[in-house]
């Protein structure tokens, strides 16, 4: 997947500007940045939920802007930030993923397809539980079994792992990380939380203003960066040999 | 319960299917009481010989011509409403929505009020069961569909320009409501008694006032209308998920808020057209149906049209015989019974699904 020139404006104020990075199957990437820096905006802008001002966006060399809706939908995954409250089931919930490939019923390949992503995400006992009735770590989880059942070649994550505790943290990333590095597909994960994102992800993006500050492996993780990032000075530890953040 | 194939699945859907299936046979069941049910006492066999191969001149006339189009209508007309009132409820993304939410049977009702009293479509006559007759029926329905379309493509036009965001749209309809309400009131203010209450009596809504050929229209109509939805019922699931996401699973979301808006005031707008108005189905049938299947419109499309099928006809054969030989107005029998029932799985809660 390669992101070329990319620009996105609301009508009020431009958002980002000139947008350039690609990555390979088998990536976690890493988008980072303050609040409103962009993170979000840039993720539907890679599917298309909103339309870039200027750029291209390729996906396995396809242009993105010229497949349909539904075409896209088998290529691209995506989790919102945001979740609805759904009163139906989960398996009703992760079947919504062969949306794209449906026609008039699922088929019972779609259910197949529907019933391993649940079992990736290790939630069939789940299965006949209704969606409104789980915690906010299960809902996170069917949500991103739904975006594996439309098997697609890149996962959008927009903060994963924002509201959950420190076990759904774990437990969402360790799956986001397994299911990438068997190598079939790549991951763009917006996150807030520097530890789990230099624990986790292999690429980073530093969003500023609108624009990659710094982007790269994990050597672009330097206390002056995040800094100049987040405006906050930090330093960071080593614990156990994990690196950690803190902020001083 | 561990999945480990999909056919707990396929059990815990069929159990959904069984449910449509008992609402088919509950519709059955209300045709039967229904058609045997009137002021003239036909036999059972009566009844019979009289759809199957025409029977004798009075029984007829009593099932062909009175109570046959009646019944279909109530079961064309509740299944329109409900499942209008179901695909509303989904692209306006608001639990209150149902068919005269958008505006669209306070239009109508102006438009009957101004076929009435401006344009004299109306009187009264002491004489008959009904002390009010419509001389122009018509042109009460012509001018009721007029207004209604009217407003529909106004708040299509409005909701246009924002995107058809579902705020823009219940906004719109909220004040189009009002609009067209206080637009009533100033005509009936310069009205006759005898206008009035022919205009009143209009806006109660009786399945009596339908004959075959409109049913017929309200039929094709509701066919054609079932159809598409049941074709875009993937679509609404994936909306319940959020506008994001529904576009993210290939959903073009402007479009389908834009027909499904458009296709289910259009139903509205007929029903209401041709036989006054019947509140609360279309808000109701469809919750009636959440609470007990669940929000998954591959089987909430098809229930919510047989709950208001279902309710409807019910409605309408008890307004026909609690104080026979008057018939009562049919929307209010609907409210009358509906929202006891309502209330109490309101109160009953989630447990079955």
């Amino acid at each position: 997947m390669s992101v070329n020139g990319l620009a996105f404006d609301y009508p009020s104020r431009p958002v980002l500007r000139n947008i350039n990075f690609s990555i390979c199957n088998g990536t976690f990437l890493a988008v980072l940045g303050v609040n409103g820096a962009g993170k979000s905006t840039l993720l539907k802008c890679i599917n298309r939920v909103l339309k870039p001002r200027v750029g291209t966006v390729l996906i396995q060399k396809e242009e993105v802007a010229k497949l349909s809706r539904r075409e896209l939908a088998k290529r691209i995954g995506y989790v919102a930030q945001r979740r609805e409250q759904l009163n139906t089931t989960v398996f009703d919930a992760v079947l919504l993923g062969r949306k794209p490939y449906i026609q008039w019923e699922a088929s019972s390949k779609d259910l197949e397809t529907a019933r391993k992503a649940l079992s990736i995400l290790e939630l069939e006992e789940y299965s006949l539980r209704y969606f409104d009735e789980l915690s906010g770590g299960e809902q996170q989880k069917v949500m991103i079994a739904r975006a594996l059942a439309q098997e697609p070649d890149l996962l959008l994550l927009d903060e994963p792992t924002s509201n959950l505790d420190l076990k759904n943290q774990m437990e969402v990333l360790k799956i986001i990380k397994k299911i990438v590095a068997a190598g079939r597909i790549a991951a763009v994960v917006s996150m807030h939380d520097l530890n789990l994102a230099i624990r986790f992800a292999d690429k980073f993006i530093l969003l500023k203003n609108g624009e990659i500050f710094a982007a790269g492996g994990l050597e672009v993780m330097t206390p002056e960066n995040i800094e100049k990032v987040y405006s906050t000075p930090v330093k960071i530890m080593e614990v156990d040999s994990i690196p950690v953040v803190v902020p001083v | 319960m561990v999945v480990t194939d999909t056919s707990d699945y396929k059990r815990f859907t069929g159990r959904k299917k069984a449910v449509l299936a008992l609402l088919a046979v509950l519709v059955v069941v209300a045709f039967a009481v229904a058609i045997n049910t009137g002021s003239i006492k036909l036999s059972l066999y009566e009844v019979i010989q009289a759809i199957v191969s025409g029977g004798n001149g009075v029984s007829d006339l009593v099932i062909w011509r009175i109570r046959l189009p009646r019944i279909t209508a109530a079961i064309v007309a509740g299944a329109g409403l409900s499942v209008a009132g179901c695909v509303m409820q989904n692209t306006l993304r608001n639990p209150l929505a149902s068919p005269s939410t958008l505006g669209i049977a306070n239009a109508a009702a102006f438009g009957a009020n101004l076929a009435i009293i401006v344009f004299g479509a109306g009187s009264i006559q002491s004489t008959s069961t009904d002390a009010v007759i419509i001389n122009n029926p018509y042109l009460v329905t012509v001018l009721a569909f007029v207004c209604s379309m009217l407003a529909t493509v106004v708040i299509l036009l409005l909701a246009r320009l924002r995107n058809f965001t579902p705020e823009a749209m219940v906004l719109a309809g909220v004040a189009l409501s009002s609009l067209f309400a206080a637009g009533t009131i100033l005509i009936q203010y310069f009205a006759q008694d005898y206008q009035i209450a022919a205009a009143v009596f209009w806006t109660f809504g009786d399945l009596g006032r339908i004959a075959w050929p409109e049913v017929a229209i309200l039929a094709v109509l509701v066919t054609i209308s079932f159809i598409y939805f049941m074709f875009r019922r993937w679509d609404y699931n994936a909306l319940d998920s959020g506008e994001e996401t529904a576009k993210s699973l290939g959903v073009n979301v402007e479009r389908v808020r834009q027909f499904g808006m458009l296709v289910s005031s259009l139903i509205t707008a007929v029903a209401v057209s041709f036989l006054g108005i019947i509140g609360f189905i279309g808000l109701v049938g469809p919750h009636i149906m959440r609470r007990i299947i669940g929000g998954d419109h591959r089987y909430l499309i098809p229930a919510s049209a047989m709950i208001g099928s279902l309710l409807l006809l019910v409605s309408d054969t008890l307004a026909r015989t609690m104080a026979a030989p008057v018939v009562l107005p049919v929307g209010a029998i609907t409210s009358f019974f509906g929202a006891p029932l309502f209330l109490y799985l309101l109160i009953r809660g989630y447990q079955r699904r």
